[in-house]
């Protein structure tokens, strides 16, 4: 009488845990993909941020800006003549 | 006959004792338990025994590790700018496998990519056995253009993530960057010497792959990717353009060659920048102009020729054999050296140890040149640096040539007092001079920022202060560097006109130098700028290092010291200047309206 008890109780473990094992195979798998996802959105998030730096950094070129300075807003240095030295 | 046995069988049954039920069961029995034994046994044999043999034949077959690209990290200059920015770009490939036997694919793939129907089939049939091959022509597109054949669907066509390297700046930063390679590795200059910092770990993740090599299922990750460090240099973007395009104006002002220019900070030995011409797009590497991708500035060797002479003079007066005001009589303007003279531009008469350095006197300091032994001058130089590396950790850099006392003929120390037969890298002449501008403390050269190089004590203060003293009379009037001189700061340097060594003697072609600290009080800048074989036709019969490297030194060290916000320490000369503008705008205003030129209050 006990031993039948008992199997029933092993068999309806062995039952509980293969069910427990492919749940949790499908949720690592899930989790998985989301996990991928997740990463290939932040990667797409930095692909983004280093081409918004080139971009910014092509603008902010050394060379552009001088010539955009000088031509488009008619910047120059100012002539020592033109600087004021305030004696502290 | 077959009608006869067959009815002769009828007649005659078979008796029934000798049909054995039980025997043929029993064999039947066997056989089919023996059957279902070698069943068992192989399964067994499956699923226990040889298990993993077979596991792994089957995961052979499906399962993939397949890399997760990772980028390199990014370079920037001390204020965090962008100078070098890794970008995704797309390769395609194809599966030669998969596509070879489809020539609807292939000419649709040809049609796509604009490469020849005949030359891309003769391509895929080549690698017919193999999984793999990339499209010509497609590696590193960007990642739009990939987008768009992918989105055809042609069958067998995938692409992968790789990283293409950028570079904003251009041929500005080109030589201290350098470039990488086709897989990501540094291949010269910055990229290279950090290359394992910068370089990040790829990934590594399992997949299931089908037959034709698509993706089924990810399965797991075996290794995350690791990007790369970012590394901030010490270079300041600013004054670097500043260096690169005055460098470019003198050149083209002088017909020069080829010219550097190195500034450091001086109290921390931090490279500000560094600029040579010619220069190259280290965004658009080609096989050709190699001689374009040199960074003269630490591998080119030269012989450093007036721009010596304050350290002879150091090394003279931290001996104790003069003094700042020791007279020498430089007349009548040469000196036997051997079987040669070394001679002065005209005869100066007597000079006192300034003056020497004032006027650039070779007669002078190899007079006092006279008054040192041999080792103790080799022994200072190479304490300043000379003869070895600078320890920058710049790839390629060279250590210079400071012959051993021993091997020196009769005239060898007469004439390295000013600058010839010993060839140094114009880091190295900016390293020594950082040295006597810092009290005498040599700081090791260092490209990354905060990096703290080695720092040590090389020459007496006192002595340090005594030569700068003596070269800020360069810059004053009477010395042979007034167009160094900046407004509203004190600057301390030294010309330098080396003739080009070739095999067999020096050619009537000459290198410009200047070398100079600013400002005086408490040096922040050293800078050595070098012009290479400038047209001595060009602007006067002049072509020293006063008249061609001079103005550049000034026009870029006026720049930076605003940039980098240095007081000024000669107010008095600028508010002198500023006091004759104004007298000088009274008299105008006086005689007709303001210039319109006269903007700022």
């Amino acid at each position: 009488m006990i031993a039948r008890a008992l199997a029933l109780v092993l068999v309806a473990a062995v039952v509980i845990t293969a069910i427990g094992i492919a749940h949790a195979r499908h949720r690592h798998r899930q989790l998985y993909i989301e996990i991928t996802r997740l990463e290939r959105a932040r990667d797409e998030l930095n692909i983004e941020f280093g081409r918004l730096q080139i971009e910014q950094a092509t603008w902010a070129e050394s060379n552009r800006i001088d010539q955009v300075a000088r031509q488009r807003l008619g910047m120059r240095f100012p002539s020592t003549q033109e600087i004021v030295v305030v004696r502290p | 006959m077959k009608f006869v046995r067959t009815s002769g069988n009828a007649k005659r049954p078979r008796p029934r004792a000798q049909f054995d039920l039980r025997g043929r069961l029993l064999l039947v029995g066997c056989a089919m338990a023996l059957g279902a034994a070698a069943l068992v046994v192989r399964a067994v044999d499956l699923q226990l025994i040889d298990n993993d043999f077979y596991q792994k034949q089957a995961d052979a077959r499906f399962l993939r590790e397949i890399p997760i690209p990772t980028s390199r990290g990014m370079i920037t200059d001390r204020n965090g700018e962008p100078l070098a920015v890794s970008s995704p770009v797309e390769s395609l490939w194809v599966n030669p496998q998969q596509i070879a036997d489809d020539p609807d694919a292939l000419a649709r793939l040809a049609g796509a990519t604009g490469l020849p129907l005949d030359y891309l089939t003769r391509q895929v049939s080549r690698y017919k056995d193999k999984e793999f091959m990339y499209v010509p022509r497609h590696r590193r597109i960007s990642p739009a253009a990939a987008q768009k054949i992918l989105a055809l669907g042609i069958p067998g066509v995938y692409s992968q993530r790789e990283f293409r390297r950028f570079y904003p700046q251009g041929e500005v930063v080109a030589h201290v960057l350098g470039f990488t390679n086709v897989d990501d590795r540094g291949q010269e200059g910055i990229e290279l010497a950090f290359d394992e910092w910068l370089s990040g770990k790829p990934g590594v993740q399992r997949v299931i792959r089908d037959r034709h090599g698509r993706i089924v299922e990810h399965v797991d990750l075996v290794r995350p990717a690791e990007p790369g460090k970012d590394l901030v240099l010490s270079i300041d973007r600013r004054i670097q353009y500043l260096a690169y395009k005055e460098l470019k104006r003198t050149l083209l002002e002088t017909g020069a060659s080829s010219g550097s220019v190195v500034i450091l900070d001086v109290p921390t030995g931090e490279v500000l920048a560094m600029a040579n011409l010619p220069s190259y797009n280290n965004n658009r590497i080609t096989s050709g102009a190699r001689d374009a991708y040199r960074n003269r500035a630490v591998t080119d060797l030269l012989e450093p020729g007036s721009t010596m002479k304050p350290l002879t003079v150091a090394a003279a007066l931290e001996k104790g054999v003069i003094t700042p005001t020791t007279r020498i009589d430089t007349s009548p303007g040469w000196i036997p050296n051997g079987k040669y003279r070394t001679t002065d531009l005209r005869n100066y008469g007597v000079l006192d140890t300034t003056g020497i350095i004032t006027k650039s006197s070779n007669v002078g300091v190899a007079k006092i040149v006279r008054m040192l032994g041999d080792r103790e001058f080799y022994e200072f130089l190479r304490r300043f640096g000379y003869g070895e590396r600078t320890g920058s950790g710049f790839p390629g850099e060279a250590a210079g040539v400071l012959p051993e006392p021993s091997r020196w003929s009769g005239t060898h120390k007469q004439t390295m007092s000013y600058g010839y037969g010993l060839s140094v890298t114009p880091l190295q002449i900016a390293r020594a001079y950082a040295a006597i501008g810092n009290g005498g403390i040599a700081v090791t050269p260092t490209f990354v920022k905060g990096q703290r190089g080695e720092a040590r004590r090389v020459l007496d203060p006192k002595v340090a202060e005594q030569v700068m003293k003596m070269m800020q009379t360069v810059t004053e009037p009477g010395g042979t560097a007034t167009r160094a001189a900046i407004l509203g700061y004190h600057v301390a340097g030294k010309t330098g006109t080396a003739r080009r060594s070739r095999a067999g003697g020096y050619e009537r072609r000459y290198i410009a130098f200047f070398a100079g600290l600013v400002p005086v009080d408490k040096p922040r800048f050293a800078m050595v700028a070098v012009v290479n074989d400038p047209d001595p036709s060009r602007g006067g019969s002049t072509y020293g290092g006063g008249y061609v490297s001079a103005p550049l030194f000034a026009r870029v060290m006026e720049g930076a010291l605003r940039l980098m916000d240095v007081p000024p320490d000669d107010i008095d000369t600028w508010l002198a200047a500023q006091a004759a503008e104004e007298a000088r705008r009274a008299r105008a205003a006086g005689g007709a309206a303001m210039p319109a030129t006269g903007g700022a209050q």
